[in-house]
């Protein structure tokens, strides 16, 4: 079972690094994770998925209740919720499926971000699903290089995460 | 008002002044040369060890007796990896420490310069925070949320590690008056619902008993605790960490459970219907197997640390909070005309009388009769172990009457810490008597301390039951290798007296049993630092024992 934290902690140096090591001490799985500044600049949010039933996921968000920089954690619920993904897909083309990659570009509301001789650097925004199928498509076509960042996610309508009770 | 200029080793100086700390122990270096510098006429008492492992054991003493943060100062590098075992053992007891560490200076951070380690990143696991100084006037602030984050809620060694240039730089100076952590809010009071039911759990239970340990202790809750017991008329065990937190000859002690713990505490506790656990983590050493473990129990868990809330086994009742706090709301809404509990304390007793902790009652010198010697002779002294058998024995065998008076290394099981940590409790107490039950094996991990209680005049006593063994691995050989004693054998033993007097200390011996009054007599009156050496039965057992794995009612008797 899959599940999706955001993590409220001080923007310090080291912060990533106790959050992370705290994972792999006590043998929590992460399936990814995505780091950036939040609203409050000396604030930075955390989104990670990990994996693992209830009982596992009461004890990583106890543990990092733990840690003095964390501030905040929460369970993001996966229908209560938004949540995108970006990949950047380098796919190789020729003269021959070059129009083939950019129609499939094109269902997925992707976007081409570099155009060479021989390859096409695909953008492609969306939740995990949706990329996981434009990767399927494009594997025929050769994808010579791909990077993937973690989840992000939000919750849906007016509930907010938030460092403090305002 | 302006504030004053000074240099960051001054500040640090100042900080410690105001955070009380009226003794350090420590081992100078390249990179804490300024602070040094400040030391040679600071108010404050600096105690040189002869290894940085010492000095965060010795902290660690300080601060168990005391309940204060012990603090001690290394040098980067080797001398800050030095501290690490001891700042891993206070990590895992929970004791407050702060470990103050140079660095080299903030231009060759990363560039592999002389004595640089990464010590925030090695201590991350093993401390409860830390902190690398980047900015010179951060000191003071760092400083006071130090001193908060290790005294406060489950409490733990922090660590702050010093660029030597940050400790030449000169800054404003002014200490903060509070700390502001928006991500550490520890929680004192227990949920009112929560203490209500337990209440009423409690009120109905006719087999109910304690199960209690190091929390008990360092929340000063030992007093609540005996009100309570004694209302409800309810069995109080402990933890090896929670040893001294309920005496020993109280009628409803049953003393220590778990692995080595009294067949009549093991008994009591898969046989009782409620466990009041308070300050306690359900180690495995505790709980032996954990799905055999109390299988009529409900529990009501009381722990300072959300975290430790069925981490290992499912509770019916936690309540996180203080236990001092919770105890006394308990004490309030525990209303018993008459305790239900004669049946169930008449049982206890009979196992009591059936199963007592007890040796061979014969000529030889055994090391069981020792620790009831010290004990008779000494009944108020504190006591220190190492770890092992001495450590249980020491824990089985001495009679407790108040809290803070066993010191010993509960979770990592450090050898070596015993002796380091007697003379940190005995800085800490000096009124009192503190002996580190030690055996030849541990204490040749820490033994050049000797130079610093003799240097320092720190009268401690060091009794090691000299088996010429490392007894408690030897045991396990015995019981699980087919008697394989594979290198647990120190039989071309040092002359501990002679080693001793080397180094300036008091040396004595005894071999037989009508010696043993005597040498612990003259070690108390000596007042001087003493190593005695009791040559005791080479094969003697910890006795009784639970298998690694069963059930803790699975209990053998040992020869």
């Amino acid at each position: 079972m899959k599940h999706t934290l955001a993590v409220l902690v001080e923007n310090k140096p080291a912060v990533l690094t106790r959050v992370a090591g705290l994972f792999s001490r006590r043998g929590f799985n992460i399936e990814s994770l995505a780091v950036g500044v939040t609203e409050n600049l000396d604030i930075s949010r955390i989104t990670i998925v990990v994996s693992g039933d209830d009982k596992i996921l009461e004890q990583v968000e106890k543990q990092l209740n733990k840690l003095i920089d964390v501030i905040r954690v929460s369970d993001i619920p996966a229908g209560e919720s938004v949540s995108r993904e970006l990949a950047l897909i380098k796919v190789g083309v020729d003269s021959a499926t070059r129009a083939e990659v950019m129609q499939i570009v094109d269902v997925f509301r992707a976007k081409i971000v570099d155009v060479g001789i021989k390859s096409l650097v695909i953008e492609v925004t969306g939740d995990e699903s949706k990329i996981n199928a434009m990767e399927q498509l494009l594997r025929q076509f050769g994808i010579k290089e791909m990077v993937r960042t973690g989840k992000i996610a939000m919750n849906r309508g007016a509930k907010v995460v938030q460092s403090e009770k305002r | 008002m302006t504030k004053p200029k000074m240099s960051g080793a001054r500040a640090v100086i100042e900080s410690l002044y105001r955070e009380n700390v009226e003794v350090i122990f420590g081992y100078p270096g390249g990179t804490v040369l300024p602070l040094y510098d400040e030391l040679y006429d600071a108010n404050i008492r600096h105690i040189l060890v002869r290894h940085e492992q010492a000095a965060a054991h010795a902290a660690d003493g300080y601060a168990r007796v005391t309940g204060k943060a012990g603090v001690c100062l290394a040098t980067s590098g080797p001398g800050a990896t030095n501290l690490v075992t001891g700042i891993a053992t206070a990590y895992m007891d929970s004791v407050p420490m702060i470990a103050i560490t140079g660095q080299v200076p903030r231009s060759l951070i990363g560039y592999d310069a002389f004595q640089e380690a990464n010590i925030t990143g090695i201590t991350l696991p093993i401390t409860k925070h830390n902190y690398l100084v980047q900015d010179t006037k951060d000191i003071p602030n760092i400083f006071k949320e130090a001193f908060y984050i290790a005294q406060t809620g489950r409490q733990g060694p922090v660590l702050i590690d010093i660029p030597k240039d940050a400790q030449i730089e000169v800054i404003d100076f002014e200490y903060p008056q509070e700390v502001k952590l928006r991500g550490y809010k520890p929680t004192y009071t227990g949920n009112e619902q929560q203490i209500k039911k337990a209440a009423s759990l409690i009120m109905k239970s006719e087999k109910p008993i304690f199960y209690v340990g190091g929390g008990i202790i360092f929340s000063n809750a030992t007093e609540e605790l005996r009100t309570l017991a004694e209302t409800i008329m309810a069995p109080v065990t402990t933890t090896l960490m929670g040893m001294s937190a309920f005496p020993t000859a109280h009628p409803l002690s049953v003393g220590m459970l778990g692995m080595h713990g009294t067949r009549y505490a093991n008994y009591a506790i898969q046989e009782s219907d409620l466990i009041i656990a308070i300050g306690v983590r359900f180690d495995d050493r505790v709980t032996g197997k954990i799905s055999a473990f109390a299988p009529n129990a409900r529990i009501i868990h009381i722990d300072i640390d959300p975290a430790e809330i069925s981490k290992n086994v499912r509770v019916d009742i936690p309540i996180v909070g203080d236990a001092k706090n919770i105890l006394k709301s308990l004490i309030k809404y525990v209303k018993i005309e008459q305790a239900k509990t004669d049946t169930w304390i008449k049982k206890i007793d009979a196992w009591k009388k059936e199963y007592p902790l007890t040796y061979k009652k014969d000529n030889l010198l055994h090391p069981q009769y020792i620790i009831e010697q010290i004990s008779e002779i000494c009944p108020d002294a504190i006591i220190v172990t190492e770890v092992g058998q001495n450590q249980m024995w020491a824990a089985q065998f001495f009679n407790y009457k108040n809290p803070r008076t066993f010191i010993s290394s509960g979770g990592l099981g450090t050898m070596g810490y015993g002796f380091p940590a007697a003379m940190g409790a005995k800085v800490g107490k000096p009124e009192h008597t503190v002996i580190d039950i030690s055996g030849d094996g541990s204490f040749q991990m820490n033994s050049q301390e000797l130079a610093t209680v003799v240097q320092n005049d720190i009268p401690v006593i060091v009794a090691i039951l000299n088996n010429g063994f490392l007894g408690m691995v030897r045991q396990w050989q015995e019981l699980f290798f087919n008697r394989r004693y594979s290198h647990t054998c120190l039989e071309s033993s040092v002359d501990f007296v002679k080693l001793a007097e080397a180094y300036g200390a008091l040396g004595l011996r005894a071999t037989k049993q009508s010696e043993v009054k005597d040498v612990i007599q003259e070690a108390v009156k000596s007042e001087r630092p003493t190593v005695i050496d009791f040559v005791v039965e080479r094969e003697e057992n910890v006795s009784p024992m639970v298998p690694a794995g069963a059930a803790i009612n699975e209990i053998l008797d040992l020869e």
